[in-house]
């Protein structure tokens, strides 16, 4: 009885897959991780403490990168809101639903990760902004700002949601129908705690996403301080005013919340599978 | 009570409101003077520079995000050690960090006057405000799709027939050339596509490290942000057609590629 | 072409796998490593192949010491029991494989491998895919892909055991005359002692990780060396310290001597053979094989009242020793 066979998580002996030396090629993923990520992020880390704790603290309450964190976390919860809603109802109507074109309709969800984010701002702003063919114009304002995030993180629920509801048993259902339950009671009762996990992945991940954005944002808010600058372009403007530290120190708490999201999200994973044990 | 008709119309309009009439606005824009205005908009100079440059960067961001990550898959697959998970962790990094952090970190890292970048100069190697620069920036935020990709075909196919070709008689080397690559083939196609497009399309890291000289340290999305910010409309518009094309390419690409799960 | 293994010991991390096991197969015989799950056999077998080393002995194949040696230079052939067919590769390039890496003639390469297909009756598969092959056709060419590179030793890690009953029988006596036609010395891991009986020249019972005896089926059968080995070949009977086969168990109408009184309590009919489940004085359970012949000249039924008798029996007792059997119960 091997404990390593037939599994491939643990090495097979000697006849592993590593061309060369284990110890080798865990040394080159190593130092290229920290070569292109960590060290740099260090460097980051390190410049926002160049003045000390009282320096970064001073940063940080800089009145303007306050509004502009305040503001970037409204955004950001106001779009997962939206998120969940609409991902989910997007992510029932490809699983649930057929009609022609779906398979189109299915392939469009991932256009927010192909095109580039610069190019989503423009789209936006071509309809709705200034010389709109609708007469609208959103530009400049906190709704350009809403609705440039809501673009990007499009796929994120519906992508987290989609495989769990194809996956999960429609026997769930008639059984609650047959005892009586209403689309409605049995969505909200039934079918919505099983998605629970996914939804709240897919929302973390589109949160996560929101905060950091700036392609899609920089051209159609117009990134008026105080009203339209999300905290990205406010490290952006500090970078064009060689104000170093201050954008360090703004970034580093970026940084942290990225981190804590991502942990958030490794929990809520684990979470999620023990539902299904 | 919510009919199914009146779901799909939902979801179907709000795609149809958010997605599909802004980027074929965009279209329309580009052309608005004439496909001749638009193509000459896409040839001058500055903006052929700026393709090329961005062809020369993904070429060497996914190459180098492509090789590294068929070796991370195979250390966080098939190797047992200390500090996996935060390797696997570590991974995730540069999905969630904004692009102005990135390039931030290389600003600092690399800048004139940090020692790092000091270093270099002496050696005439410039890293910020430059090709190189923009080269790790792209590199960085496009690195975990390819390992995220291979790792679980890897996982799926298991040791078993690298283990008997080894009782065949093939060397380590020879086991991972004729075995392990062939069977990761699609996962790391899909990788190269997801790399290809992120890499494209890098905007934030690459505004920052750059320092967007037209004509030199220009890539196409800041050639674009360029254009807008100089009301050169038609140039923006048609430049983002390019690239919305691009996408689209991408797109119908990963439908080849996408790694079909057998149940 | 022998092996030879010389006090192998092996543990993961808490979990002793091979305690010390010395055991040999001589050249041209098909021995099969047989025990429940756990009992090392695995383990062993690919540590004769140099897929897992050994944590101190020694593997001797055809007297060269190859402890240590990685798979590659052992000149040894693996069977998986799911396969590890080459997905990406025909049923021909499969076979091929080894031969490639030795950097054969193409035209030989072809020869050898159209030999050993037709050899498996997969002759006309050569083209397809494994995915394309049911269970018992790609085992087959995983054996044709083994013996392509000529090995001095042949190993079978329970070749047959994710293959539907039926299958599992026809390559049992497929590879029995195959190993006939080519003397390959081969060992074969199992779990069920049927195929080790019927496949094997020796059989090699293991249990954790230990040797419990080695020898021919009969042997094994007739003479266990401990009650372990009785009660894992072959059906019996265990009355405290008291083990009888139940075709040993004779069944009389009238008492003689050595009889002991009986209830029958049941009757099955398997057929050819009737299983009859007594009862004795004292409430003791126990059951006899008899033929149907048997059990209707006895005209036996549920209820009646017999004498029975055990033709030989064995007794272990709690140090697993033998003592001398006695007759009755």
């Amino acid at each position: 009885m091997s404990a390593s066979a037939n599994t491939g998580a643990a090495p097979a002996g000697k006849a592993g897959a590593a061309p060369v030396n284990g110890a080798l090629t865990r040394g080159v993923t190593v130092i290229y991780l920290s070569l292109i990520v960590l060290i740099p992020l260090a460097a980051v880390v390190w410049t926002s403490f160049g003045e000390g704790i009282g320096g970064f603290l001073r940063s940080l309450s800089n009145p303007q990168a306050i509004a502009a964190l305040r503001l970037t976390f409204e955004v950001s919860l106001v779009v997962v809101f939206i998120n969940i809603v609409t991902g989910t109802l997007i992510a029932w109507v490809l699983v649930r639903d057929s009609f022609r074109g779906k398979g189109l309709v299915n392939s469009l969800i991932d256009l927010p990760f192909a095109l580039p984010t610069v190019v989503a701002g423009l789209t936006l702003l071509s309809l709705y902004g200034p010389k709109s063919p609708l007469g609208l114009n959103i530009a400049y304002t906190k709704a350009a700002v809403v609705m440039a995030l809501l673009f990007v993180t499009l796929p994120f629920v519906v992508r987290a949601v989609q495989p769990v509801l194809a996956e999960m048993d429609l026997e769930m259902e008639e059984a609650a129908h047959s005892l009586g339950a209403s689309p409605f009671t049995t969505f909200l009762r039934i079918i919505f705690p099983n998605l629970l996990p996914a939804v709240l992945s897919g929302a973390a991940l589109s949160f996560a996403r929101s905060v950091g954005e700036f392609g899609s944002i920089v051209l159609i808010s117009g990134n008026l301080p105080y009203k339209t600058e999300v905290a990205s372009v406010f490290i952006y403007n500090q970078i064009q005013t060689d104000n170093i530290a201050g954008a360090a120190a703004v970034s580093v708490l970026l940084l942290a919340l990225s981190l804590l999201i991502l942990i958030g999200l490794n929990a809520l994973n684990r979470w999620g599978r023990r539902h299904d044990q | 009570m919510i009919s199914r008709l009146g779901l799909r119309f939902v979801a179907l309009g709000y795609l149809a409101l958010l997605l599909v009439f802004p980027v074929a606005m965009v279209f329309a824009r580009a052309f608005q003077d004439g496909v001749v205005a638009a193509w000459q908009a896409v040839t001058t100079p500055e903006a052929l520079h700026a393709l090329w440059l961005t062809i020369l960067v993904a070429a060497i961001a996914v190459t180098a995000n492509t090789v590294f990550g068929i070796i991370c898959a195979i250390v966080l697959v098939r190797h047992r050690f200390r500090g996996r998970n935060l390797l696997d962790a570590v991974l995730d990094l540069p999905l969630a960090i904004s692009p102005v952090v990135v390039g931030l970190s290389l600003l600092i890292l690399y800048s004139l006057t940090s020692p790092v970048g000091a270093w270099l100069a002496q050696y005439g190697v410039r890293i910020v405000f430059s090709t190189p620069g923009i080269v790790l920036a792209t590199i960085f935020v496009s690195l975990p799709f390819v390992v995220r990709e291979v790792m679980p075909v890897l996982r799926e196919i298991g040791t078993e027939q690298e283990q008997a070709a080894s009782t065949l008689g093939a060397s380590p080397f020879q086991i991972f050339r004729m075995i392990t690559l062939p069977a990761i083939r699609q996962g790391v196609a899909y990788g190269v596509v997801l790399t290809t497009a992120r890499a494209i399309g890098e905007f934030g890291a690459v505004s920052v490290v750059s320092g967007k000289i037209s004509g030199v340290t220009e890539t196409m999305t800041v050639f674009v942000a360029d254009r807008f910010q100089n009301f050169d409309l038609v140039g923006c518009y048609a430049a983002s057609v390019v690239l919305a094309v691009i996408a689209i390419g991408t797109l119908l690409l990963t439908n080849l590629f996408e790694p079909r799960e057998d149940r | 072409m022998s092996i030879a293994v010389c006090n192998v010991s092996k543990r993961f991390n808490d979990f002793v796998a091979l305690d010390d096991v010395s055991v040999e197969a001589p050249t041209g015989s098909l021995t099969a490593l047989l025990g429940p799950s756990g009992s090392g056999k695995s383990t062993l077998l690919r540590a004769i192949a140099g897929l897992d080393d050994p944590d101190s002995g020694q593997i001797i194949i055809s007297g060269e010491d190859k402890t240590g040696m990685p798979p590659q230079r052992r000149g040894v052939g693996f069977v998986f029991q799911h396969y590890a067919a080459f997905k990406h590769m025909t049923v021909f390039d499969n076979v091929a494989f080894g031969l490639k890496i030795r950097k054969h003639p193409k035209d030989v390469i072809r020869k050898n491998v159209n030999e050993l297909l037709e050899l498996v009756q997969l002759d006309g598969f050569a083209g397809r895919y494994p995915t394309q092959l049911s269970g018992g056709q790609r085992q087959r060419m995983a054996l044709a892909r083994a013996l392509a590179v000529e090995p001095q030793v042949l190993l079978l890690d329970e070749p047959f055991g994710a293959l539907d009953a039926q299958v599992r029988q026809e390559l049992r006596a497929w590879l029995r005359r195959l190993h006939d036609d080519l003397n390959v010395t081969t060992i074969l891991v199992t779990h069920d002692q049927e195929e080790a009986m019927e496949v094997s020249d020796r059989i090699v019972l293991m249990n954790h990780g230990r040797i419990e005896q080695v020898g021919g089926p009969q042997d094994l059968y007739e003479d266990p060396a401990s009650k372990f080995v009785m009660e894992f070949i072959g059906p019996v009977n265990r009355l405290g310290d008291t083990y009888v086969r139940p075709h040993d168990i004779e069944i009389q109408l009238s008492a003689n001597g050595s009889t002991s009184e009986a209830t029958v309590e049941n009757l099955i009919y398997l057929g050819f053979e009737v299983r009859v489940e007594l009862a004795l004085k004292d409430g003791r359970k126990l059951w006899a094989q008899v033929t149907r012949e048997d059990a209707r000249q006895l005209d036996l039924e549920g209820g009646k009242q017999v004498h029975v008798r055990m033709v030989h029996s064995r007794v272990f007792d709690r140090a697993n020793e033998e003592s001398p059997a006695e007759d009755s119960l």
